[in-house]
């Protein structure tokens, strides 16, 4: 009876081979860009926005910066820009806070400069949950930053969560980059 | 014949359906130990309508576990009044289905019987018709069919999935049928997907997109893929969940050092707070009834699962003990919960009575995450992995019966079974 089992699923192995393939290649919509195409559909337009009118939007490249602004000076502290936490920490550590400091008075000097913060988080948890921990690291720098001088219109605070790993690597030595918030400036 | 039950367990039953790029491939593993004997005969009439079909009645009936599917190639019976039941006793068959499917025009029509092999009864007579391109549909029905006359519960093989495939920087929201097959990408974009909900009428599908500037919250329909934004506020907006009427959703906006769920109508309108914590809420899950929340909240210093009434008020704790617990989904039944425990380093399915607070995990543990009951109940559905690929997977919710379903390209991720239509 066992025999009769295997055959079974053998029959449906070959079976398969006939059935037709899905068109799994071609997806019915590619809907390019955020909110351009959602307006473009005719669909309802977000009412739930409080944001501001920065364009903060994501840099795909870094930011070149004139050569006599700090931010162009290799040696500067204003170089250092990602700061690192332990398992499900928020909090800035003391290490870093010199850190933060500096990039406060380098935003209170140059009102004109945009900074977007990139929270992220390690895999271990829920997405979600730590969606919600890089959140809460990205505000908790930007907290620090307007207490140091910087004001609120200068910088903006985003989570990736788990979702775009610097390494991707499973275990702690990958997961200690990826447990971080980056200081992403915008011209 | 128990030692022969025996043998069996450990027997992997290799179902791949089709030989497609991206298609699911099936694994079982651990069939229950009394698994009931019945044999499918290929229905009569249209010879390859017939093939198509017996194929799907049978790969759904096997995947429960609960039957042993026997074949019998030597007879050919299409109705009652053509089956010898002392030959299918002989074969311990307790049960068998006979058939004749009928093309004609576009429709293909199924007429069968579910036979009871040691009563010599007819258990069940029923049709079941559709367009002719639907052959696989026609087969989930049927499976659906004898599924729910030998077992008393309703089948979920007509039902639907959704699930994130990540192809390197490729996301795709990907909708299927229940055994992976017949995908349809919703959506593919170079920017994370993450947490998608379907609505109770199976019309939309709620999601995370991160193509913007930040996470922001969408509603798709599943036949026209238009969308809307319902959530986009400053900060993360995630998490979305549907009550069961369909009238509002919860979401997780993040901001300013907190992250709070919020009730908004599927329009993006009247949105409002219902948490009051100062630290991380989110993943909410609406009771069947509609009224009570689980969610996950650190605010006892680890994430565990909290429920509080939908229309505001105390929060209280539901989880306790060593580990992190996430994600949690209410049953169909609302009387227990599923859920991800943390513990050592690795990540287990559980499952909890609301009312006991008894606490079981129903699989071995490694990177599992993420469940979702089917619409019976029966089945949990949970993101895995396997090879250092995401893979999605169910367990039976009493944790006797596995299965393990690979997409060939990119990793399978957050899976939510639909509802029954």
């Amino acid at each position: 009876m066992k025999k009769i089992i295997v055959g079974l699923a053998l029959m449906s192995l070959l079976a398969a081979c006939t059935t037709p393939k899905p068109k799994v290649d071609e997806p019915a919509a590619q809907i390019p860009d955020a909110s351009a195409s959602v307006n473009d559909t005719g669909a309802v337009t977000p009412t739930a926005t409080d944001s501001t009118t920065l364009d903060l939007t994501e840099a795909d490249t870094p930011v070149k910066f004139d050569p006599n602004d700090p931010l162009s000076d290799p040696n500067s502290i204003l170089a250092k820009r990602s700061v690192y936490y332990a398992v499900d920490i928020y909090a800035v550590a003391d290490a870093d806070e010199p850190l933060v400091q500096a990039h406060a008075k380098y935003l209170s000097q140059h009102p004109e400069r945009r900074l977007r913060l990139e929270g992220n988080s390690d895999e271990q948890g829920s997405n979600e949950y730590n969606l919600a921990l890089g959140q809460r690291r990205a505000d908790a720098v930007k907290k620090m930053l307007l207490l140091g001088g910087a004001k609120d219109n200068q910088v903006e605070a985003f989570s990736y969560g788990e979702e775009k790993p610097k390494a991707e690597e499973r275990g702690e030595s990958a997961w200690s980059q990826n447990r971080r918030t980056d200081f992403n400036y915008r011209k | 014949m128990l030692a022969w039950i025996r043998n069996v367990i450990g027997v992997l039953l290799i179902v791949q359906a089709a030989s497609a790029s991206a298609v699911l491939n099936i694994e079982i593993i651990g069939a229950g130990e009394h698994q009931i004997p019945v044999a499918v005969v290929p229905f009569g009439g249209d010879a390859k309508a017939s093939q198509a079909i017996n194929e799907v009645v049978v790969a759904d009936l096997a995947r429960t576990g609960l039957f042993r599917l026997i074949d019998v190639t030597d007879k050919t019976p299409h109705d009652v009044r053509e089956v010898n039941f002392v030959d299918w006793q002989k074969h311990n068959v307790e049960a068998l289905a006979v058939g004749t499917v009928t093309l004609e025009g576009k429709r293909v029509e199924v007429k069968f019987q579910l036979l009871d092999a040691v009563k010599q009864a007819v258990l069940d007579s029923q049709g079941v018709s559709s367009s002719e391109g639907k052959l696989r549909a026609v087969g989930h029905r049927v499976a659906d069919l004898i599924y729910e006359k030998m077992t008393g519960n309703k089948g979920v093989f007509s039902t639907r999935i959704a699930y994130v495939n990540r192809q390197g920087k490729k996301f795709s929201l990907v909708v299927a049928d229940s055994d992976g097959q017949n995908e349809q990408a919703l959506l593919t974009q170079n920017a994370p997907i993450m947490s998608p909900a379907w609505s109770s009428d199976g019309s939309k599908i709620a999601y995370v997109s991160f193509a913007g500037a930040h996470a922001v919250v969408y509603i798709q329909s599943v036949y026209s893929n238009q969308r809307t934004v319902i959530a986009d506020s400053r900060g993360s907006n995630s998490a979305p969940a549907w009550s069961p009427d369909g009238k509002q959703l919860a979401v997780v906006i993040g901001r300013e050092g907190s992250s709070q769920i919020y009730l908004v109508t599927p329009e993006g309108k009247d949105m409002r707070r219902i948490t009051t914590g100062g630290g991380i809420d989110t993943e909410p899950n609406f009771s069947p009834d509609g009224q009570s929340l689980l969610f996950t909240s650190d605010r006892g210093g680890t994430p565990q699962i909290y429920q509080m009434p939908v229309a505001g008020g105390t929060a209280k704790r539901i989880t306790f003990g060593a580990g992190n617990n996430y994600s949690p989904r209410y049953s169909p039944d609302g009387k227990s919960f599923v859920f991800t425990h943390q513990a050592k380093g690795k990540f287990y399915i559980a499952k909890q009575d609301i009312q006991s607070g008894q606490m079981e995990l129903i699989t071995g543990g490694g990177w599992e995450k993420k469940p979702s009951f089917s619409p019976n109940g029966k089945v949990v559905m949970y993101a895995s992995e396997l090879g250092g690929r995401g893979i999605l997977a169910t367990v039976s919710s009493d944790g006797r019966v596995k299965q393990k379903m690979s997409t060939t390209n990119g990793d399978a991720r957050e899976p939510i079974w639909g509802p029954r239509l």
